[in-house]
Formats: structure tokens, sequence, C-alpha cells
């Protein structure tokens, strides 16, 4: 489903280089977990595949469904079913959740060829997926992540894409500022995600999350490049040696 | 140079006066009116028609942008006026009154003037009003703006307009729509004189539709709020025009009563809104929004002078401008509070979304406060589109243009959504759809 093949990318505004040659082969049905420490370029990866324009890709490619991802717009490959579970979820103003919900949905679907839904059809899925995920409606009739705690943003996400069906999710830190409670109610909002047609790309500092949306695959990134690479076992190590001596073996 | 020296008139400036002299005996009024009508052309002859020299025409020159003056425009076909109010959508099929003025003149025959009558509302032409002794009132200039060349131009040339009154206590139960259609090219002046009487309720929607070519476009509204009295006014001035479209509002508020208006403006080439506000009785409330769109090289000038003469008045104003190309946008804001006039309320924000590197704000807001115990706060804004807030949209499958809609829409409908006046916001967001599209 995604191939990336010695990506190397930097950010444009200042070519400070981010990442360093990272290879990395996500399958339908696998998800795969990339953990490492603060600046390894895990949210830069994030970013790029889907479409920030802050990066630029300097060496590599990234094939999603063998198209070529880097000569799509972010919303050509939202349609095409790229999913990104923004690390912090931006608030915007104005923008009315479900009607912002709507014309996420609708975009992708006329981009696709198929039909718009109707208003019925529409609110069953909202509320059917919101139901899940406890977000009230209440919640919905606010503007776009406007005044929603640290939790409710993270639920928002979840919302979002089980409500846009992507092929592939990349969650960028889902489980950063999530308590307990709301950490197992994202993880089960993710879990009813998994499925054979479906590819999943984990971010995350900590094991924690592992316990709850347990990987396939655990790679381990450190300054811009995949250094290890494991089952859930290597999560486990990791929580418990730190990430210093598998980076010290690699360098 | 003697700075008081009559000026040398623009090609413009003379097509006014060459358009007064054959139009003087035609134009209506009383001895006292004619008197008034002739100060006023005297004034656009010495002084020139407003420009940047003059504080509050700064950044909106008139002068420079008037080429020429059209001649007035001749009595409307009412039939052609019928077909273009009902072909012309302003607010969709919200439900309302509607009075027609045509090319400068009350068309009673294609108004609701009985339905309003029911109601406790009468409707009058103004131009047989003004051949009457005491009819200089009807043409007062704004206190605060006596001098204002915009008001001159129009108390020279008013073709017509309406006398509406309100019965006091009467709650009228549909928007009215005055709706002046152009249906052929020239000149056209008008002015609107509104009372609401003590503890009425009316809403208005002012709208401009046809098209007057090269002739601008002048209309004064001069409200006053009786006691108790509540009244909103949607003002929408949109389509595109290449001749100057003028407006101005003249408030009188009484005591307890409740002033609100929205112009929204987008289209024209040059369009000026000036507002002026007098609160002349206690505990009462104004509020002010403005909503203005311009593109190419238009200009959109929202201009108001809100006074706080007597104690214990609160007035808000908002104000929200998106600009494209090398459009300009204007704000000028002033709150005057004398120095009685404790326990005033004042807050004015101003905010500019510049979608272009060309296009430019210039946002004046100005508090001049005479009396020590009142709370007044301005604020001024001009960024461009929050690049963060579209990559979010966009990696949600949005498309760049759509996204960017939707961001424009929610920045404008902050104002909209605060004016409340919940049966025209649709419409109103409409339009602004319709101007992106075109831009």
């Amino acid at each position: 489903m995604l191939e990336i093949k010695n990506l190397h990318a930097r950010i444009a505004e200042d070519e400070t280089e981010i990442l360093r040659g990272i290879n990395l082969t996500v399958n339908a049905g696998e998800v795969h977990a990339i953990m490492g420490p603060n600046g390894s370029g895990k949210s830069t990866l994030s970013y790029i595949l889907a479409g920030k324009d802050d990066y630029e890709v300097t060496e590599g490619e990234i094939l999603f469904n063998g198209e070529n991802m880097l000569d799509m717009e972010p919303d050509e490959r939202a349609a095409a079913g790229m999913f990104l579970a923004f690390q912090y979820p931006i608030e915007i103003p104005g923008v009315a959740t479900m009607e912002f919900l709507k014309t996420a949905m609708n975009a992708q679907r006329k981009a696709r060829g198929e039909d718009t839904l109707s208003i019925p059809d529409f609110m069953k899925r909202v509320k059917e997926a919101a139901a899940h995920l406890n977000v009230s409606m209440d919640m919905l009739k606010r503007p776009l992540n406007v005044g929603f705690s640290g939790g409710e943003k993270k639920r928002a996400e979840i919302l979002q894409m089980s409500l846009l069906e992507p092929k592939l999710c990349v969650l960028d830190e889902t489980d950063s500022g999530l308590d307990i409670d709301a950490l197992r109610i994202v993880s089960e909002g993710v879990n009813k995600l998994r499925g054979p047609d479906r590819a999943m790309v984990v971010i995350t500092h900590y094991q924690r999350l592992l316990d709850h949306i347990v990987p396939d695959v655990v790679h381990v990134l450190s300054k811009g490049q995949i250094v290890k690479t494991g089952d859930k076992d290597l999560a486990l190590e990791l929580e418990k040696n730190g990430y210093a001596d598998i980076i010290n073996a690699a360098a | 140079m003697n700075a008081n020296a009559p000026i040398r008139n623009t090609q413009a400036e003379s097509e006014l006066i060459e358009r007064y002299e054959a139009a003087k005996g035609s134009l209506a009024g009383s001895v006292a009116v004619s008197a008034l009508r002739d100060a006023a052309i005297g004034q656009i002859r010495d002084k020139g028609l407003p420009h940047r020299r003059v504080e509050e025409y700064k950044y909106s020159d008139l002068r420079a942008f008037m080429n020429s003056a059209a001649p007035l425009a001749e009595k409307a076909n009412l039939d052609a006026a019928k077909a273009a109010v009902a072909a012309a959508d302003t607010f969709g099929d919200l439900d309302r009154f509607r009075i027609v003025i045509a090319n400068g003149a009350f068309a009673g025959d294609l108004s609701d003037t009985e339905a309003l009558a029911a109601e406790g509302v009468t409707v009058s032409s103004i131009t047989a009003a003004l051949d009457t002794e005491d009819a200089t009132l009807l043409l007062a200039s704004p206190k605060t703006g006596p001098n204002d060349g915009v008001v001159a131009m129009n108390t020279a040339f008013v073709q017509g307009g309406i006398i509406l009154s309100v019965k006091a206590g009467v709650d009228v139960s549909k928007p009215v729509e005055i709706v002046h259609v152009a249906t052929s090219a020239g000149g056209q002046v008008v002015r609107n004189t509104v009372k609401v009487g003590e503890g009425a309720n009316i809403r208005l929607l002012e709208t401009f539709v046809g098209e007057s070519g090269t002739g601008e476009i002048n209309a004064v509204f001069d409200y006053t709020v009786e006691d108790k009295a509540n009244l909103a006014a949607t003002r929408l001035i949109t389509g595109k025009a290449d001749a100057a479209r003028l407006f101005t509002t003249i408030a009188t508020l009484g005591a307890e009563a409740e002033f609100k208006s929205l112009g929204f403006v987008a289209g024209p080439k040059f369009v000026r809104n000036q507002q002026f506000v007098n609160f002349t009785g206690e505990h009462s409330e104004a509020k002010i929004y403005g909503v203005s769109m311009a593109g190419g090289s238009d200009l959109a000038d929202q201009t108001l002078i809100v006074d706080h003469a007597v104690p214990h008045c609160n007035s808000r104003e908002f104000f929200k401008t998106v600009l494209d190309g090398e459009a300009r946008g204007v704000y000028q804001g002033r709150i005057n509070v004398a120095p009685h006039a404790q326990k005033t309320d004042g807050e004015m924000m101003t905010q500019a979304l510049l979608l272009s590197e060309t296009a430019e704000m210039a946002n004046k807001p100005e508090l001049e406060i005479f009396a020590d115990d009142v709370i007044c706060a301005h604020g001024a804004t001009s960024g461009q589109m929050d690049e963060d807030l579209l990559f979010y949209l966009r990696a949600r499958g949005i498309p760049e243009a759509e996204a960017k809609t939707l961001l424009v829409l929610a920045f404008l409908s902050e104002a909209i959504e605060e004016y409340g006046e919940e049966d025209v916001t649709e419409g109103l967001e409409q339009r602004v759809r319709e101007w992106l599209a075109d831009h």
C-alpha cells in the first residue's frame, strides 16, 4: 500500500535536513509503529505523507498504491485514501464541525466520482461514529475543534477518520495529551478500523499506546533514518532500556 | 496661494454643475430647499468633490475616481422596473414587504403600500414633501459631518425617495425591502427618511439592482429611532458597477432605543458606505456591522462616526474586510464620547483578510473621549490566510478553492452571525460564495 524509498527531506524555509534516507513498506492489513526520540523526524514524515509544503523532498519517492504520492495535492491524497490524525488538531473558528464533516466527506466522494451523501445518510453515519467515540452532539455543533479539550480534539480526529474511511491511516502521537480513559476510547476507535484492506502507521513516543493498538511491526527512527525494525516486543524493549542502546548500536 | 480660493473644477465637477443647471427646474423643492440645493452645488463648485486632502476622504479619493458625471437618470419605465425587481435575486424567497424606488423616485404602484398601511407603516414620496416650507429638515446634514461632500452631492440632486413612518408600538411582521432599481443609465440620487415611532420595531433591507451605467448612485438614509424603538437595517451593495456607489446613514436614537445595521459590500468599483450615529437619549444601543469584499482595483470604504452625546449608551462596531488583487479596503471608525456622557460602553473592532500581496487595507479606528467613567476599546488587525488552517482542510480532502471559501466565509460570518438577523444570514453567505467564485 505504502512504499517509501530512500526518502530525503528538508525544511523548505531554512533547508535543515530532517529525513535522511527512509525506507519503509507498509502492506494492506498491517499496523506499523514508528517510535523514536524527539527530533528524530517522526512528525516530519507524517506531514510529508499528508502533503504539507513546509517540507521539500530532495531525494527518493513515495508510492501510494503504486502511484507517485509526491505528485498529488493534499486533497488528492486524502481522496485517494490517505488520512493523517494530527498531533495538534487545528481549531477553525467559524467552521461548524458538522458542516466541515459534510464538506470533507462529499469532497472526497466527488473526487472519487461517487454520489454525494444525502443528509439523512450523513447524519446516520455521524451519529453512529460519534456514539462509539463518546463524542456528543453538542461538540459537533461547535466550530471545529474550538474550545475542545485535548482529549476531545483527539476523539474528533478519530471520528473524522472513521467517517472518511481512509485506506492508510497515519496517527501522529495520537496518545499525547490523553488520560487513561480517553486513551482507551481512542484506541478502541482505531482498532475498530483495523481491517485487511487498511494499513496504519502509528507514530508515538511511548509504548503505552501500543498496549492498546498492538502493532505488527515496530520501527525505530533516529536522525531521519530507520535504525531498527522488529515486532511488538521491540517496543517493550525500548520502554525498558530507552532509545540510547539501539541508537548507539546503529551509529 | 490662498487655500480658500475656489479650485479648478475637474471634468466631473464641471459636469455636475452643468447637470445641476439643466435639472434645476425639474428638481423638486420649496424656496428654502432650492437654496439648500444651490448651497450644496456651490460647495462642490468651490471645494470640489471630496478628495484625499479632506481628512475623511484621505483613503477614498472620490475626486480622483470620478472622471465624469452622467446626467441624472430619466423617469423610470415602470414595466421595466417591475421586471428588473422580479428578476433580481436580492434575498431569495424571504417573505417580505417591498417598496420600490425606480430611477431615484418612489414607485408607489410597485410597492406594498397598502399592506404596510395595514401594519401601521405609512410610506409616501419625499418629492411632494420637498415642496413644503419646513422641508429643509428632510435634507438635514449629519450633525457630525455637516460639510460632508457626498451628502452635499445628494442634497443638490435628490430626485426622490420615501418618507416611511412606523406608528408607535407597531411590530412590523415582516422585513421591509426598499429596493432601488435603475431601469436606465444616469445618476440616481435618493433620500429616504425613516421614522420608527416609540416602542415600534422594524427590519429594513436596502437593496440596489439594475444598471446605472456611468451614473453614480447616491443614497442617504435618515433614520430616527424614537424611545424604546428598534431598527435593524441590512444594506446590500453588490453587483459590478463602474460608477461610484455612495451611501450615507444618519441615525438618531432616542432613549432605550436599539439600532442595528449591517453594510454588505461586494462588487462595485468604488463604494463609500458612511454612517453617522447619534445618541440623544440614555440607555440606548447601536450595533454597527460591516462586511466588505473587494477585488481587482476596487475600493470598499466603510466609515462611521458614533456620537455618544448622552450617558449610559452602548455601541459596538464590528467590521470585516476581504481583499484580493489590488483592491483597497478602508475602515474609518470614530467613537466620540462627550464630557458628560458617563458610563458609555463602546467597542470597536476591524479585521481584514488579505488574499493577495498587492491588496491594501487602511484601518483607522479612533476614540475621542472626554468623559472619565467609560469603557471604550478598539482594535484593528490585517492578516493573510492561515496556511495551517488551509492545510488541515485540504488534508481532509477539501480542494484548495473550496477550503479557501470555507475560511473566508468563516472569517466574514463572525460579523454576519453577531449581527444576528437570521433570516438574511443565508442570503449574505450566498453572496460571499458568489463573490469568491468570481475572484
